[in-house]
This record gives C-alpha cells, structure tokens and sequence, in this order.
C-alpha cells in the first residue's frame, strides 16, 4: 500500500517509493539520505498541521507538513 | 599553501578552524549557522598556511547562497588541500560529499570528527580501511576537545607538498559509460576549461542537472545543451527514474556500501540528554517549556542587570559632581569632560549590565542544539506569516544582533522568503534595543511592561509578516531541516562566543557612545541642539514627548543604545522618572524599537536585499513606528 509520508502516524516504519516534485526537493531530501529505497521511522507529529520528525539512516530531520506531502511511502 | 574546511553543515569545521584561529567564527549547534567563509593564517613546519571555513554544504549542488559561496570558492579559490570534515556519527550520509569530493582531483584529507559521539551512537569505524578505500589520508579528530588538531593538519600539509591528486571510486557499468561518453564530448568541447573543474566533475553534474551549470548553456549554445538532454534521457529510460535520481542513488548505494564495509555496530549508550526530546519537542509540554525557557530567560537577564545597574550608575552620577568642583562647570572642558563620563558610564553601567547575560544565555541555548527545535515547534506558526520553521534561526539571532541575523536569512531557500525575514528581523529587539527596554522601561516603570514591550513586538511582527506575504503571495518551499543531536555546552566556548559578540559592543559602540556624548554636549555648549530640536518638533510634539528628545532621535540611527544613552545626557539627570512620564518613557522606547534599523542594519540589508528594497524596509518601519508610538502616547 503506497501512501504519503504526511499521513503516516507516528512510530510507524516506512519505505519510501518516491518523491514527486520538482528538481529542488528530490536533490535536498536526497541530501538528507532521503531516497528511493531509505527506511524512514516518524517519530512525532506536530500539532495544527505541524511538521513531522523522522529518523533517517540515525539522523533527525524535521520535515514540513508540505514537504512531507510530497513523499510517497509504503508500509512495511 | 591554502586549505580549505569543506563538509556537511553541523560537522565542526568551525570548531576546528578556531582552534587554530582564536574564538573568530561563531560556532553553534544548528546547521547552517556559518554563511560567510572566515580566513585566518598560521604557521607549521615554518611554513605559512592560510586557511580558510567554508559555509557548511551537503552536496556540491548548491540549493542556498551559502552553500552556493561554498563551493564557489572551492572551484576558483586556488585551494591546495581540502580537508573534508565529517560527523563520524552520521558517516554513511557524509560520504556522499566526500565522493563527490573526490571528482574535483584536489588533494584531499578526510577529517573524521566526533569520533566519542560516534562511539557513543555504537558506531565503531575502522579508520584504515576507510583510508584504504579513498586512497586518501584519514585523521580522526575530536573537535571541541581538540584532539587529534595538530595531526590533521600536518597530515594536510604534507598531501599540499605532495600535490598528491585523489582517486575517483566508480559507480555501476552503465552509469559510468553514460558519463564516459559525455566526459569525452566535454572534453572535444572544451568547456571544462571555463569553469576550471575536471571533465568528470562537469559531465556528473550535467546529468544531476545542476541549473547552475546547466543555465550557462542554455542561452548560448543550444547544440551541447540538446547533447547533454539527450544523455539525461538515455540514463531515465534506462533506470526509469530522471537522471539526477540515478545519480545521486547510485552515489547513495556506493557510500552505504563503503559504509557498511568499514563500520562495526555495537550497542548505542543511551543518556539522559537523549530524553529531553520527549518534554522539548512533545506536542504540547513543548510549547509549555518553550514559553517557560524564554520567561526564565527574560527575568534572568532583568535579576542580574538590575543588580548590577543601580551601585554602578550611582557611583558613575557621583563623579560629574566631583567634576565641578575642579572644573568650572560654564565652561567647554568641563562640557567635554562630562560627556566623556557620561559616554563611559553608559557603557559600564547601563549597556553592559544587561548585555553579558543576554548573550550568554543566548550562547548555551545555540550550543545546546534548541534552536532547531523551535524551528520544529514554530513551523505550522510561521507559515501563517508566509515564512517556514527555519525562518526563525534569523529571527532567535536578531535579538543579538540585527547585522548576523539578516546574513542568517541565507539559509532560507526561496528570495522572497529572505526579503520578508529580512524586513521582520529589522524589527527584532536587538541586544542593544533590549538595553533600553531594560534600563528604561523594565527599571523606572516594572518588569511586566517591559515584558508587555516583546509582546506587542512579537504581534506587531506576525501582523507586519502577514501584510508582506499578502504583498508577495508566492508558497514558502516549505521546511527541511536537520535536528542535531543534542550537545552539552562547554562553558569555555560559551564564554569565548559571548565575548566575540561583547567585543563588537566594547570596540565599536562604545567609543561611539563616547564620541557621541561628546559631540552632544558640544552641541549643547554652542545652543546647536536647539537647531535639530526645532526640526524634529513636529514628530516630538505628536508623539508627546520632550523637546529635547529630538537630537537623541538623530544619534540612535548609528547605534539604538545611543538614543538611551543621549536621552539621559540631554534631559540633564540620570533619573529619567523624575523628568519623563510613564507614557514618555513607554512612547519614546516604542518608537526607538521599531524606527529605522541602525547604519550597520542598513549596509547589511543593502548588500542583501539590495537597494530599493531597503529604501522600503526604512520607510515601513519608520511608519510604523510613529503609527505604534502615537496610539502608545494616548492609550497608555
């Protein structure tokens, strides 16, 4: 089942499938260890449509509620 | 010889260039704090070494001006030797840098940095086969105790003698043949040669479709550029994906594979600096904490000032005096002479009070890795205002100094979203506007309306944001961040950040202040007050304040302190309560917080935002200054 990563509740593991839009944010999640294939655990949620925390390859990013729109992932 | 501090942001190239350099680059726990290279000289082996810290990057494809002046300087800097410093704990993340690195065929050092926090995370790395893998020299190095300082860089120094050029790691077959190919068609061309990179490097960053490299064709020869397409679609329809995604996940797999080749896990030690999360960042205690800090923060700064304060003015107000009785008080000495000790005591016993604590506070919250964290809690707040999370690392740092805060706003992505930071930030307390609230406004009239003073300030900022973005409604890029771990602050780098930011105030303003005490009170002895005084009527008598005030107006446009610190001189007493209202004093410290930015403010965001915007950054402010500061004079 694929789904976008901002959905996802937290503690959840997820593998993420792709990352749609443009240019820019597909090389700075990248940046990040962010690619297609990169295991990703949500660790919290911020409240009023907030961003999120994720764990990625042990570091922490925090990512925007539009940003993390724009992942697509799917749950172990 | 040059060496140059490259790596990811948040690995300690800072850290590691002021051991040799002195405390000279601010050094904090936020990615991206380091906007500007900084260059100092040393000597090793007899030899002068200039080096230089570079703005911290993630890639060689430059997303913000301070990763774009990073790698700018590396392509035309004349560096000898890179040292490539890495966060040991996140290894397999930063050797995507190093790889890419390699491609510039640069002599080159791999720093390993924070090995003990590495360790700590249960990551054991073998430094010999990574060494083995890159065919470069690497040191392992703890940064901020300073180990391993002294081998990193006589190890550099020998690779710039040797001039000894670094391999290049491969990706997969056809990757490789794509780039091959397109390396060859560079090189008939020639036009590696204008950017000074090697063929590799540029065919690379072709395929990434990097818009810096790839913009300086489209305009002039379309042929090459229709070539290089054509080499982006064989990789997308090869691998299904657009070809910056091929390479970059092929730059990925490799470093994973070094990565796992050379690290051993074992178990991570947990402490407790590793739970504070849990109250700092959960979604409702983090705002409570967020709001106690700051409270904490704020009467911190007004217990020691106040302290401080009182004995200190008393003692300084004793010695004018003094004064007349050696020197007849009618005459020009005995004006300069006072102006001089006014200048002086407004330095010791009014600015510096409140100062030292402020920025030191300031230092521990920095160092301790909590701004990022306010970033994160603030996100969904600022895009309100049309900004993101990040926005708010320039905003925390404008109330130090307004000048680095609006050099901060180069990390936010897109121009617009720097514009309006810029502006907001202007508007920010500074240290030197916190003084005034403090001394004047917090110490004559109480606490709680100086507290009002930041609130309304903060209101009056979300207000002034969402006009600007309404001005400008384009979508914020939206945030991406990383969140440090955790550090516990070394009080000794805390005192050193805490007087690099107190020596601006001690070899700047302060003779400032002097002089400009000076000058007041010549302009006092010949009557020429009265002058600037009758000009600035109008705005004095709308706002209701003193005549005399008007000169002081004049002063604080070169630093906002020197409107306090004038005001006392010009209005004759140290006692401003006995002479000023309440309503003056809140009117006239109102309006001193929110009217034109200081000289210093003004050159920077010339430099920055450029001219006209500028011009309009001046003007709203003012207007809204005499706007806030009237409805102050009739509603409180």
């Amino acid at each position: 089942m694929t789904i976008t990563l901002d959905s996802i509740g937290e503690n959840q593991k997820v593998k993420v499938v792709s990352v749609t839009g443009g240019w820019g944010i597909r090389q700075r999640l990248g940046c990040l260890g962010i690619h297609p294939g990169d295991i990703i655990t949500i660790k919290r949620s911020a409240i009023m449509r907030g961003p999120i925390l994720i764990s990625v390859h042990g570091n922490q990013v925090a990512l925007g509620r539009g940003v993390a729109g724009k992942i697509i992932v799917e749950v172990e | 010889m040059k060496i140059a501090l490259m790596g990811q942001p948040n690995s300690g190239k800072s850290t590691i260039f002021n051991h040799v350099a002195g405390y000279k680059a601010v050094t904090s726990n936020f990615p991206g704090k380091t906007v500007e290279y900084t260059l100092t000289k040393f000597k090793i082996f007899g030899q002068v070494i200039e080096l230089v810290d570079l703005p911290g990057t993630y890639s060689l494809t430059s997303f913000d001006l301070a990763e774009l002046e990073a790698r700018k300087y590396l392509l035309n800097g004349n560096v000898d030797v890179v040292i490539n410093v890495v966060d040991a704990s996140l290894l397999s993340r930063s050797l995507e840098l190093t790889l890419q690195l390699l491609e510039l065929k640069l002599p080159m050092v791999i720093c390993l940095n924070m090995i003990d926090e590495a360790e700590r995370k249960g990551i054991r790395i073998n430094v010999e086969k990574l060494s083995k893998i890159f065919g470069v020299p690497v040191v392992p190095v703890i940064a901020v105790k300073g180990k391993g300082i002294k081998e990193l860089f006589s190890t550099a120094y020998k690779m710039g003698r040797k001039k000894k050029i670094t391999k290049i790691l491969n990706f997969s077959k056809d990757v490789e043949e794509v780039i091959e190919k397109l390396s060859a068609q560079i090189k008939e061309k020639q036009i590696s040669k204008e950017f000074n990179v090697p063929e590799r490097f540029l065919a690379i960053k072709y395929l990434e479709n990097d818009h810096y490299f790839m913009e300086n064709f489209k305009s002039r020869d379309k042929k090459i550029f229709k070539e290089i397409n054509d080499f982006q679609n064989l990789l997308k329809e090869v691998h299904g994906r657009p070809s910056d995604v091929v390479i970059s996940s092929e730059r990925h797999h490799l470093s994973m594979n070094i990565y796992e080749s050379v690290v051993s896990l074992t178990k991570p030690h947990i402490s407790l600096i590793d739970y504070l999360d849990n109250t700092l960042m959960h979604p409702i205690l983090g705002y409570i904490s967020l709001g106690l800090i700051f409270y904490l923060f704020f009467n911190l700064i007004f217990g020691v000032g106040k302290i401080v304060e009182e004995p200190l003015l008393d003692y300084f107000y004793k010695l004018i005096p003094l004064l007349g009785k050696s020197i007849d008080s009618g005459t020009l000495l005995f004006s300069i002479m006072s102006g001089i000790i006014q200048g002086l005591a407004g330095g010791i016993a009014i600015v510096l009070p409140y100062l030292f604590p402020f920025l030191f506070g300031l230092a521990i919250l920095e160092d301790l890795g909590y701004l990022p964290r306010i970033a994160f809690l603030l996100d969904a707040f600022l895009h309100k205002i049309g900004l993101h999370g990040k926005a708010i690392i320039p905003f925390i740092l404008g109330y130090g100094c307004t000048v680095p805060a609006i050099m901060a706003t180069r990390i936010l992505e897109s121009k617009r979203d720097r514009f309006i930071a810029s502006v907001l930030t202007t508007m920010i307390p500074c240290a030197a506007r916190m003084t005034i609230i403090f001394a004047l406004v917090a110490f004559y009239i109480s606490p709680q309306a100086a507290l009002a003073i930041y609130i309304l300030n903060i209101i009056v900022i979300i207000i002034s944001g969402k006009i600007l973005s309404r001005l400008l409604p384009e979508i914020t890029p939206g945030m991406i961040l990383e969140i440090p771990a955790y550090h516990i602050p070394s009080i000794k780098v805390v005192l050193a950040k805490t007087w690099l930011r107190m020596k601006e105030f001690i070899f700047v303003a302060w003779p400032l202040l002097i002089v400009g005490s000076t000058i007041l009170s010549l302009l006092q002895y010949y009557k020429a007050d009265m002058l600037i005084n009758n000009l600035f009527s109008p705005l004095t008598s709308l706002l209701g304040l003193p005549f005399v005030v008007g000169t002081t107006l004049i002063f604080g446009i070169l630093r906002k302190e020197l409107s306090m610190l004038m005001l006392i001189q010009a209005i004759g007493t140290s006692n401003v309560a006995a002479v000023m209202s309440t309503t003056q004093i809140m009117t006239f410290t109102i309006f001193i917080i929110f009217y034109v930015p200081c000289v210093a403010t003004i050159a920077v965001l010339w430099k920055e935002i450029g001219s006209k915007r500028t011009l309009f950054a001046v003007a709203f402010t003012f207007v809204l200054a005499v706007i806030l500061a009237t409805i102050t004079r009739f509603v409180y």
